[in-house]
């Protein structure tokens, strides 16, 4: 099979770091090693949602923004989420633990309002169980 | 051979795991132990049974009933009352207050489905090869590696109907026997698992919950067509469906199923996943090659299509899972069974996610040409009470509205692109008299703003512009002649868009104006949101707006 | 799992496969209806169905689905075996687990109903 992907190898990347992104020398020990343009990597690194040239939280919570969700009021949960965290979208917490993303359609429609933190799904969220989400998920019990 | 006299069936579906499965899976195996019956009862985790929203569901054989919405604290009354004493938990039950024990197989929600493509989801524990294969899995490839020739195969699939369940509809057999045509001394096979579509999630249950059914197809496709490689390419927001794909093509690796020589025949497919990166555009075929290949997912010109010339450059059949997961269903039992399904044109079924205001959403798989009606109110049992329908939504940001008055539509292929919509890859959002049908266009128009490669004009300045102008709508700052201008933009944007992202763009817009004019009007005649979602300022609802809690 | 190398050895594997997913399929041959409500349970149910697993797992048949009930209102009987096969319902008493295993080697496997240890008959409900 075709070697990997340069996406693939991103992803790679990125999974790798503690702050859950693609620095710029990681960059270019990707572009040296793929005999790929820098430029050229960045063009794909950053027309890509997922991945992220800055650095990130160690946990990165994605609540859903579609319309199934935004129907079920997602609104509130990213305003409870705000509030939490004292951050706003596309932010970090100051002591490095959570990124607040939106994201596209996770397909959890019929448990919405839905996000995802990492890879755990949480599905008919309330805005009352949030804190001790975040909670439990920074004491490393899920 | 071991026998399990009862076999508990746990929805390992994303949604019933982000309801809790895991926990109530947990306290299960706790009290299972706990009453020593580890060794009579069969716990098997399994993918989506459908009911996605009174997950987590638990299914119980040989009785046949469902368990909805259990808990952990449940699981005790489950295996005292249920396991050990023979008394089912009626009040934990879906339909439990019927008199005789409500087997699955009566309840209207499943009832109504006719289940091909999610044949196995909910039944079989997919991170299990030898379950497939009970349930005739890899019989159709065996059945087409020493019983037919690669033309017999396209022939077949020619012969069945088979439409791409992806949103286009072509017919999957012309697109293999164009391929089959090509001469090259190599050839690729693509599932687009590039499910972008929001609100749909067909794709991610039938990966999560039948991998192998997938797998099948693809190496089918391969002897059909002369490929001896195939791609999956799956999104990133779906690592369980990744998970399960990864066991699967290792089992049937293992098994001889996949790889070299499969089944000691001449044919060797090998299959590979490849992840997505947060691009709804790569679902387009083009641009998801070009990101296959590690490049932006920037679509290119058609022609050369990619069965002429796709992947690096060779002739690649791009289908989609829902797509796959029919072909070991037709090369098994015929041409002919498809057709007893579904109308001429669109023979077959279809898998619905119906989500929105309807009392059971989840999905839902039908007869193509079964009205819309139907699956709202039989299936879904309709809108919940003291609401009543206004519209639901098809097709995802690439599809329209369909209002009240056309809720007898047989949803196929050729009704639905008659009023406005399109099929789509099986997105259904039912709406109520509280949705604001501006709201809803300017929802999805910002979504493929977003999602805009931003590669053509038309497509990247275009949508944007609309967007503002649904945007000064939405705020009460419509001015008079802005309908007209967003019909005649959706139009041109249509016209003249690169690729099909651009092309349908338009279409939530041009079809809420096409029913629901005179919410636009109101917005802008009257500075007013006749459902009060949108904030206006200065409006006639702004009193109310101004109490509602901002995000 | 080992490479499969024939269409012959994929049906093989696919026949044995097919009876472990029998209880899922709903319908079977038999059906083994045991008492288990609290005098049931007291008077040995347990071990009785234990015995018939086992039984069942030495002969190999799986083609049955065993199916627990409440009280079958026989309670000077118990425990009571109910066998439904081929339209008939009989109902075994005061079955013990040696009882049992002639029961399924005699009436579920050959046919032939134990008439001395019969206490009722119905019909399907």
């Amino acid at each position: 099979m075709k070697e990997r992907s340069l996406i693939d190898k991103l992803h790679e990347v990125q999974n790798g770091s503690k702050e859950n992104y693609i620095s710029k020398s990681e960059a270019l020990k990707v572009s040296k090693r793929s005999k790929t343009p820098l430029a050229e990597i960045y063009g794909v690194l950053t027309f890509y949602t997922l991945f992220s040239e800055k650095p990130r939280g160690k946990h990165i919570i994605r609540v859903c923004r579609s319309l199934s969700c935004h129907m079920a009021d997602a609104n509130k949960i990213i305003g409870k989420l705000k509030e939490t965290l004292g951050i706003n979208v596309g932010e970090t917490t100051f002591d490095k633990e959570f990124t607040l993303e939106e994201s596209s359609c996770l397909g959890m429609c019929s448990v919405s309002p839905a996000l995802m933190i990492d890879d755990i799904p949480f599905g008919n969220v309330e805005i009352d169980e949030i804190p001790e989400i975040i909670k439990k998920v920074k004491g490393g019990e899920l | 051979m071991k026998i399990f006299r009862i076999h508990a069936l746990i929805c390992a579906g994303a949604q019933c795991l982000a309801a809790g499965g895991n926990g109530f899976e947990d306290a299960l195996k706790a009290e299972l132990k706990k009453h020593d019956l580890d060794e009579e009862v069969s716990l098997v985790e399994t993918g989506c049974m459908g009911a996605c929203q009174l997950g987590p569901l638990l299914v119980v054989y040989p009785e046949g009933v469902m368990y909805t919405k259990v808990k952990p604290e449940d699981a005790k009354e489950i295996v005292e009352e249920h396991f050990l004493k023979g008394r089912p938990v009626r009040r934990l039950m879906w339909k439990g207050e019927k008199a005789e024990l409500p087997n699955l197989s009566e309840i209207p929600f499943f009832a109504k489905q006719t289940k091909i493509v999610l044949r196995n989801c909910g039944i079989i524990n997919p991170e299990d090869i030898n379950e497939y294969i009970a349930q005739d899995g890899y019989e159709a490839l065996s059945k087409a590696l020493f019983e037919m020739t690669p033309q017999d195969v396209v022939q077949v699939m020619k012969d069945s109907g088979l439409r791409g369940r992806g949103g286009a509809g072509f017919p999957t057999g012309l697109k293999w026997e164009l391929a089959f045509k090509q001469i090259s001394d190599q050839k690729y096979i693509i599932c687009n698992a590039d499910e972008g579509d929001p609100g749909a999630y067909m794709d991610r249950s039938v990966l999560e919950g039948d991998p192998h059914s997938v797998l099948e197809g693809m190496a089918i496709a391969g002897y059909a067509t002369g490929a001896s490689k195939g791609y999956i390419y799956v999104r990133a927001e779906y690592p369980l469906a990744v998970k399960r794909l990864e066991v699967a093509i290792k089992q049937a690796k293992e098994a001889g199923l996949l790889g070299k020589n499969i089944l000691g025949s001449s044919f060797s497919f090998d299959i590979e996943l490849r992840m997505g990166a947060g691009a709804f555009v790569c679902g387009e075929e083009t641009a998801l090659i070009n990101s296959i290949e590690g490049n932006r997912g920037e679509p290119k010109k058609k022609p050369p299509f990619p069965v002429v010339k796709g992947l690096f450059g060779k002739p690649t059949v791009i289908n989609n899972v829902e797509t796959l997961a029919n072909v070991p269903v037709v090369i098994e039992k015929g041409s002919k069974f498809l057709r007893q399904f579904g109308t001429e044109k669109s023979p077959g079924t279809k898998v619905f996610a119906l989500a929105g205001k309807v009392n059971i959403t989840g999905l839902v798989e039908v007869p193509l040409g079964t009205p819309l009606r139907t699956i709202v109110f039989d299936i879904g049992g309709g809108v919940p009470e003291s609401h009543s329908f206004k519209a639901a939504q098809t097709g995802g940001p690439s599809g329209g509205v369909i209002p009240a008055k056309h809720l007898d539509v047989p949803m196929d292929y050729e009704n639905l692109p008659a009023l406005g919509t399109i099929m789509g890859s099986g997105g259904l959002i039912v709406m109520d008299e509280k949705s604001c049908m501006v709201d809803v266009a300017k929802f999805f128009l910002k979504f493929t703003v977003d999602e805009s490669c931003g590669k053509c004009v038309p497509c990247r300045e275009g949508t944007k512009q609309m967007l503002e102008i649904l945007e000064h709508i939405s705020n009460g700052k419509g001015e008079k002649g802005d309908i007209e201008k967003l019909e005649k933009m959706g139009n041109l944007i249509k016209l003249t868009s690169l690729c099909g992202l651009g092309q349908t763009a338009p279409n939530p817009v041009l079809s809420t104006i096409r029913y629901f004019r005179d919410e636009y009007e109101e917005h802008i005649n009257n500075k007013s949101c006749p459902s009060n979602i949108c904030k206006i300022e200065g409006g006639k609802n702004e009193r109310k707006v101004a109490h509602r809690q901002t995000a | 799992m080992d490479k499969i190398k024939s269409i012959e050895e994929l049906r093989k594997l696919r026949e044995h496969a097919k009876q472990s997913l029998k209880t899922r399929q709903g319908e079977a041959k038999v059906k083994i209806l045991i008492s288990m409500g609290t005098v049931g349970i007291a008077a040995g149910a347990r071990d009785v169905l234990m015995a018939i697993i086992d039984e069942l797992e030495k002969r190999n048949f799986t083609d049955a689905q065993i199916i627990e009930r409440g009280s079958l209102g026989l309670d000077l009987e118990e425990p009571v075996v109910a066998i439904d096969m081929g339209g008939e319902l009989i109902y075994y008493g005061k079955v013990t687990p040696e009882m049992a295993r002639t029961i399924v080697a005699q009436h579920i496997i050959n046919g032939q109903i134990v008439s001395d240890w019969v206490i009722a008959k119905g019909n399907k409900k």
